[in-house]
């Protein structure tokens, strides 16, 4: 089944198209990895499915729901609030800043939005948040603030916060980009276990050896179109496009350095 | 002056006490929240109203709140007598010589002044906080409502305790101007006092008054501010 179906979307920020024709499927237990040089429109991307950003066109579906209802005069007139709730909870969503929320302890941030949204009870939410926690291997930092812990930890946090909830699937905004590469290696080993349950995610990354590593599915973007797409040994291993390996050629040369 | 006679006249000074703390009082309960209102409506993406809330900012700090107080104060009485009918008619009930009329006044005019300064402070604090926290919220399924009181509003009360406590502080010496209108509170008695006794000290007596509220104040803002600093 797919969770997530991306149909001709397109963004413009005024004049500049930003996301030209973009088309694909997340399949359930699906991991997805999409690269790109910065500004092809990858983040873009996200925050139009996370409803952070209105598209200009194409369609979305989450979980068989539509995102956009329908078009008039060639703008998009988006689901009724109810219908972009429950998209909403569907989704989860991992930020390269974390933006947890610093007021409130690690506890509190991962209880709010099911106490707030779910209309869980505080006991409910606590005992998924302390399990979440635990999960994280920061079940020992509950009673601290967010200001108090590593950037590593932070996003574990964030990541604890998005799946309290129990999206569907799960997206993360270049979730390593804010992170010294130490810390970058404890939040990969995070998603990987995730991935091993099965956790259906989209990741845009620019680390491409965990992209080659995790990911089912790989999407190479440039330039607000999705340039190639395969299986990781396809993109990594052979790939007969052009654009894509001077891309990855500048990646590993940089790595060389 | 004999200590007998200062004694005597902080004693007098002392009762009008209540009338400067009912001016500072009544004007934070009505002030705080105006301002609060006044900062949404600021950041209104309909024009029209973030254009009047500019002028009404534009005017509130841009004129002296002694000229504000004095044209409310006056404005009425002036109206009652215009030729107008509609407007004597409007306000023929006001009994403007009543010290409720009066005090009523002062209160609309030093809520409304210090509303336009909170106004830019909140807006200040609301916009200081950074897009990802309403991202977060959003993404978490928060509304619009939950997001502001449960994520915004308390990170901007932290923001703005030390600008807001400027203010506070600034409004317990603007009490005075109450005495511009022949107000009874502290500095209206000190002055007469000052007459009474050809000599300044009434006024250093209600200047002391003055300093020991505030050095209260600032007491309580420096443990609000401790209590809050919990979190970056």
């Amino acid at each position: 089944m797919a969770i997530l179906e991306v149909c001709n979307l397109s963004k413009s920020f005024d004049k500049l198209e930003v996301l030209k024709d973009i088309s694909f499927n997340v399949e359930k237990g699906e991991v997805v990895a999409v690269i790109g040089p910065s500004g092809s429109g990858k983040s873009t991307m996200l925050r139009c499915i996370n409803q952070l950003e209105k598209v200009s066109g194409g369609s979305i579906k989450v979980c068989g729901m539509d995102l956009i209802a329908e078009y008039k005069n060639g703008k998009p007139v988006y689901s009724s609030a109810d219908v972009l709730r429950s998209i909403r909870l569907k989704i989860g969503l991992v930020f390269q800043n974390f933006n947890l929320f610093p007021h409130m302890s690690v506890l509190k941030n991962v209880m709010e939005a099911p106490m707030c949204v779910l209309k869980k009870s505080k006991e409910e939410a606590e005992e998924t948040a302390m399990l979440l926690l635990k999960k994280m291997g920061l079940e020992q930092k509950a009673a601290s603030y967010p200001c108090e812990l590593s950037g590593g930890q932070q996003q574990r946090v964030s990541i604890a916060r998005a799946l309290a909830l129990s999206p569907e699937v799960l997206f993360f905004d270049e979730p390593t980009s804010a992170l010294d590469p130490e810390l970058t290696g404890e939040i990969l080993k995070v998603i990987k276990e995730l991935a091993r349950e099965k956790m259906t995610m989209v990741i845009v990354t620019h680390e491409m050896a965990f992209a080659r590593d995790v990911a089912d599915h790989v999407i190479f973007m440039d330039g607000g179109v999705i340039v190639e797409e395969g299986t990781p040994e396809q993109l990594f291993g052979d790939t007969q496009n052009e654009r894509t390996k001077q891309f990855l050629q500048r990646y590993n040369n940089d790595y060389k350095d | 002056m004999s200590w007998e006679e200062i004694l005597q006249c902080t004693g007098v000074i002392a009762k009008y006490l209540i009338p400067t703390l009912k001016i500072f009082g009544f004007t934070l309960i009505f002030s705080i929240p105006l301002g609060m209102i006044v900062a949404l409506l600021k950041m209104c993406k309909f024009k029209p109203v973030s254009w009047i809330i500019n002028v009404y900012i534009l005017i509130m700090r841009g004129t002296p709140l002694m000229l504000q107080i004095i044209t409310i104060y006056y404005a009425i009485p002036m109206l009652k007598v215009s030729d107008s009918a509609f407007l004597q008619n409007l306000f023929a009930n006001v009994d403007t010589r009543s010290d409720s009329y009066q005090f009523t006044a002062l209160i609309v005019a030093f809520a409304l002044n210090y509303a336009a300064y909170f106004a830019e402070i909140f807006r200040g604090g609301i916009e200081s906080i950074p897009k990802g926290q309403y991202e977060a919220a959003a993404a978490l399924g928060m509304t619009k409502l939950q997001t502001f009181f449960r994520v915004i509003l308390p990170q901007v009360v932290k923001r703005i305790i030390p600008a807001s406590s400027n203010e506070i502080i600034t409004l317990i010496k603007d009490t005075s101007l109450a005495s511009v209108i022949a107000y009874a509170e502290i500095f209206r008695k000190a002055k007469e006092q000052m007459v009474t006794y050809s000599n300044l000290t009434p006024l250093f007596v209600a200047g002391i008054f003055y300093f020991i509220m505030n050095a209260i104040l600032t007491a309580v803002f420096a443990a609000v501010e401790k209590k809050l600093d919990y979190y970056k």
